[in-house]
């Protein structure tokens, strides 16, 4: 087991009152596993990532509880020497925007070597070798050259190419992606998929892979975790999870994404909109929106074993009430 | 129909007034007044422009009337704030003085408003190369020691004097005047810049591209839907125009180009306090307090308004 | 055949790049849009897909004249708009309206959702008062929305309402066309579903003539009955919807519909990974625009600049190798 979440709780506090955005979430992540999160905007699956790095700007936020053991260290309750000694260097993360990785000042070069002196303690020479590796690696041409740029005169999708070398030169041994393609073209997105799915089975690194996109998690992931107002509603391996949704949250997206459904056909909707997170939820937070609700829905739900390695958090599901 | 079961699900109070919508100013509004702040800064201007504007017609001194027998004395309860030099009642000074200083303050600042929003506007609405020629005209302008411009402006002017006698008859002293405008034309160029910075990236935004292709007329696209909402930061700056203009006439004054005695200002009896603050300190005391304490209430108010106004601070 | 409702005859917008601050010099040109030619039917929703900066937005806002062609005809209804200039143009602006991406830019902060649907009413036909308030009601319900929110202002919506409100303000002064500018791409998933419902309601019901420009092939695919694909501000192919995804001719459509990922672990195909980014629109290369990338590119694609030819009754590209690569047409 590489990486253990136990009952993550993170909220901000905000001028309109307490947003719990993750709200006891547990899952874990073998070595060299990939996982994906999905969810909608608000679901609190980037907040999840943010918090494990501890990198969620407090205040507002506030990691409330939980554990995440990485390797036998909790990182949300280790010292600040023991989490550098990790983050960047153990964990690796990748942005949806990679400008705001990337310091606009500095050369290429400079930001890319800058990890392994730390880290690894290289020499200039050895850790500006590796970093012209790194890049070639992930598939900049003349990479010797583009050392000496700078950020912007990078195209989006290089950009993003940069910033996965930034994040792979250590060799880590979980790479954090957040919507890291969800700016780019399509054909860009296969590049990049493509890219780290071949550096991920070169170097044998976890991945956990956020997104909002069921298509990417269809190609690319393992295993999924479907999130919704800060919980995790459904956790199962990816085919298991296509084929037989156990959430009627997970059913709903499915059957409303065009590419699924027949030409013209009428999308299904999901009624209403997601609950506000400032309020307390005591039982299932999809209630209001579920076709299938019912007054016991409103009790607290757990997320339990449905199926083989698949868990839901309905308990119509989990009493065999219901078949989606 | 589950389409229209979406609305009720907004807010939570909804269901009790389901047709009145918040605006952005009421919003603004409402976080102004929870700056307690700025809320107790406009109290205060709001009573000292009324005590300003009334007080000298109440209080039973003049600012003009001598006694030179009296001298300069400390204060006492006929004299609240004491006398000055030539026995005059400096509270009925210090209350004259804040109206020319405000009224300074509310015109030059008009003035600086007017050209600055209307050479903004059009400078960033029409674009290309007169935006081009208008801007390099502010810079210009800004490159150029600004106090020294007023100085020289007032000095020319002046000469014109005897052409505007008529003038007083209706209690506006020329110089007065004079001071108003040359102060208002060199305060405009900031405005000018930042009315010109939000048209522009306002011309670009959707709603604009949206109006244009409904075939509203121009006029009304620049009225109804970029004035609007450009208002804040205007009104943001003007409150931090306002302080900037009254210290510049107290400025002025102090080195003489300003107002002229018997009429007063703020910045003159600071000036005339600071010649014999080691004899007669009170002189100096209250109009320097007075000074002091509008800018900071202008600015506290600047302050909130911004808060208030930001967009940002209202969408989270 | 009916007679088109909208003719685009070699439409090009080219923007100068200059420098300079008084004196400006022109140091080149970015041709976003440079010759589009495309028919329009009555009734029709023509998807519009490419990457960013294929020129399909530019294409958009030139039909609604938002920006002006810099050659080339657009025809609607028998009038050139590109030839129109003051008070004839803004007669005619009513007839193409447009829905836009960012649902949080597109309406007035300031205005009510009553103010914003009743400024659009009122510019171009005279409504007595008392019947302003049932005809925005009206509109409120056709796209779904409850008349008890007219009085509240648009950051009180969620993103999908906003969308349903811009979509009643295209609405209200009867176009004869729409152009949608990625109207779903800023929306969650499940919101997504509701306004592709919610447009394609509309034009069944309404008849309504719809340019649907997005870079989401699935989307686009559901809602559109043509497709047409833009490279460097051309069209490389054009086509029924199903078709184009299903059976793609020109190499980079190919490469476009593999690229998508599917959401089906079960259902995989064969990839073509390009190489490279797209390059700029402000250099683009001689030949056809394609050719540096083109898995399939020989010496004539660098010289040739090829022209949209039929494959088949329906289904047309640019491409010189077009029935070399795709076979003999199937004959229809």
């Amino acid at each position: 087991m590489l990486l253990q979440v136990e009952n993550l709780k993170t909220s901000f506090h905000t001028r309109n009152g307490i947003v719990r955005a993750v709200n006891g979430v547990s899952f874990s992540l073998e070595k060299g596993e990939t996982l994906g999160i999905v969810g909608e905007s608000g679901s609190g699956k980037s907040v999840t990532c943010y918090s494990l790095m501890r990198l969620i700007p407090q205040p507002p936020g506030k990691i409330e509880g939980g554990r995440a053991l990485f390797d036998g260290i909790d990182l949300l309750n280790c010292s600040e020497k023991q989490l550098q000694s990790i983050r960047g260097k153990r964990i690796s993360m990748i942005f949806q925007d990679p400008m705001t990785s990337l310091n606009p000042y500095m050369r290429i070069e400079d930001q890319l070597v800058e990890p392994l002196l730390i880290h690894e303690k290289l020499n200039r020479a050895e850790a500006v070798n590796r970093a012209a590796q790194a890049l070639a690696d992930v598939g900049v041409p003349d990479a010797r050259r583009r050392l000496r740029s700078y950020p912007h005169e990078f195209s989006g999708g290089m950009r993003q190419r940069v910033m996965i070398a930034m994040a792979l030169i250590t060799r880590p041994e979980l790479l954090i992606a957040d919507e890291p393609t969800t700016a780019l073209d399509v054909t860009v997105q296969a590049q990049i998929l493509e890219l780290v799915r071949r550096l991920q089975k070169e170097m044998g690194m976890a991945v956990i892979w956020i997104t909002h996109d069921l298509g990417v998690v269809a190609e690319f992931c393992q295993r999924v975790v479907v999130m919704y107002a800060g919980r995790i509603v459904e956790t199962a391996p990816t085919a298991a999870l296509y084929r037989n949704p156990k959430h009627p949250y997970t059913r709903a997206l499915q059957r409303s994404i065009p590419a699924l459904q027949p030409k013209g056909a009428e999308l299904f909707t999901i009624r209403g909109l997601p609950p506000d997170l400032s309020r307390d939820i005591r039982g299932c937070p999809f209630v209001p929106r579920c076709e299938f609700n019912q007054p016991q829905c409103e009790n607290p739900v757990s997320l339990e074993p449905v199926g083989e390695q698949h868990c839901s958090a309905c308990v119509r599901v989990q009493r065999k009430e219901i078949q989606l | 129909m589950p389409l229209a079961a979406e609305v009720p699900n907004l807010t939570p109070s909804d269901e009790i007034v389901p047709d009145k919508g918040t605006s952005l100013w009421l919003d603004a509004w409402h976080r102004l007044a929870r700056n307690k702040l700025a809320v107790a800064s406009a109290v205060f201007l709001f009573l000292l422009a009324i005590a300003c504007f009334i007080g000298p017609m109440v209080v039973k001194n003049t600012y003009y009337a001598q006694n030179l027998e009296l001298g300069p004395t400390p204060p006492s309860a006929s004299h609240w704030l004491g006398t000055d030099k030539l026995g005059r009642d400096q509270f009925a000074r210090l209350l004259i003085g804040g109206r020319v200083s405000l009224m300074v303050a509310l015109c030059a600042t008009f003035v600086s408003l007017t050209i600055g929003v209307f050479w903004g506007a059009i400078a960033g609405f029409v674009g290309g190369k007169l935006d081009g020629i208008m801007m390099r005209i502010v810079d210009i302008l800004y490159s150029l020691p600004f106090t020294i411009f007023v100085i020289l402006l007032m000095v020319f002017f002046r000469d014109l004097e005897a052409q505007f006698r008529w003038l007083d008859r209706f209690g506006i002293p020329f110089n007065l005047l004079l001071l108003f405008g040359a102060i208002g034309v060199v305060e405009w160029l900031t405005m000018a810049r930042i009315v010109r910075g939000q048209v522009m990236s306002l011309r670009k935004q959707e709603f604009i591209e949206a109006a244009q292709a409904l075939g509203l007329r121009r006029r009304r696209i620049i009225f109804r839907h970029m004035i609007p909402n450009i208002l804040g930061p205007i009104i943001v700056y003007t409150t931090l125009t306002i302080p900037a203009v009254m210290l510049l006439e107290a400025f002025l004054s102090f080195l003489g180009l300003g107002v002229q005695p018997p009429m007063s200002s703020w910045g003159l009896l600071i000036k005339e306090g600071a010649e014999v603050m080691e004899e007669y300190p009170w002189l100096l005391l209250y109009p320097g307090a007075a000074l002091a304490a509008t800018l900071f209430a202008l600015n506290f108010l600047g302050d909130g308004l911004r808060d208030a106004l930001d967009v940002r601070a209202s969408k989270d | 055949m009916p007679a088109p409702l909208l003719q685009l005859i070699d439409v090009k917008t080219h923007f100068p790049v200059e420098r300079g601050l008084i004196f400006r010099r022109r140091i080149g040109t970015v041709r976003a849009v440079d010759g589009v030619s495309l028919t329009l039917n009555p009734g029709e929703i023509v998807g519009l897909v490419g990457e960013s900066g294929c020129g399909k937005s530019t294409l958009g806002r030139t039909i609604l004249q938002l920006v002006r062609p810099t050659e080339g005809s657009i025809i609607l209804g028998g009038r050139n708009l590109a030839g129109l200039n003051g008070r004839d143009l803004r007669k005619t602006r009513a007839d193409v309206q447009m829905i836009f991406q960012d649902p949080y830019a597109s309406l007035n902060p300031r205005m009510t959702v009553f103010d914003v649907l009743a400024e659009a009413l009122l510019t171009h036909r005279c409504i007595p008062k008392s019947e302003l308030y049932s005809r925005v009601s009206e509109l409120m319900a056709k796209v779904g929305l409850s008349p008890k929110a007219l009085r509240k202002y648009p950051h009180e919506f969620s993103g999908g309402q906003r969308q349903r409100i811009a979509i009643a303000r295209a609405l209200a002064v009867e176009p004869k066309l729409i152009v949608a500018d990625e109207p779903v791409s800023a929306l969650d998933v499940s919101i997504q579903a509701q306004i592709i419902n919610l447009l394609g309601k509309l034009s069944r019901e309404m008849g309504l003539t719809l340019i649907f420009i997005s870079h989401d092939l699935s989307v686009v695919k559901h809602i559109s009955d043509r497709i047409a694909v833009m490279y460097l501000g051309r069209i490389v192919e054009l086509g029924p919807a199903t078709q184009v995804i299903e059976r793609p001719l020109h190499p980079y459509t190919k490469s476009l519909v593999s690229a998508v990922p599917i959401p089906d672990p079960t259902r995989r195909r064969e990839r073509i990974v390009l190489s490279g980014d797209p390059p700029s629109p402000l250099n683009p290369p001689g030949g056809c625009p394609f050719h540096p990338r083109c898995p399939w590119a020989i010496a004539d694609c660098a010289k040739i600049v090829p022209q949209l030819e039929k494959f088949d009754s329906a289904q047309e590209a640019a491409c010189i190798r077009m029935k070399e690569l795709n076979g003999p047409a199937a004959s229809s």
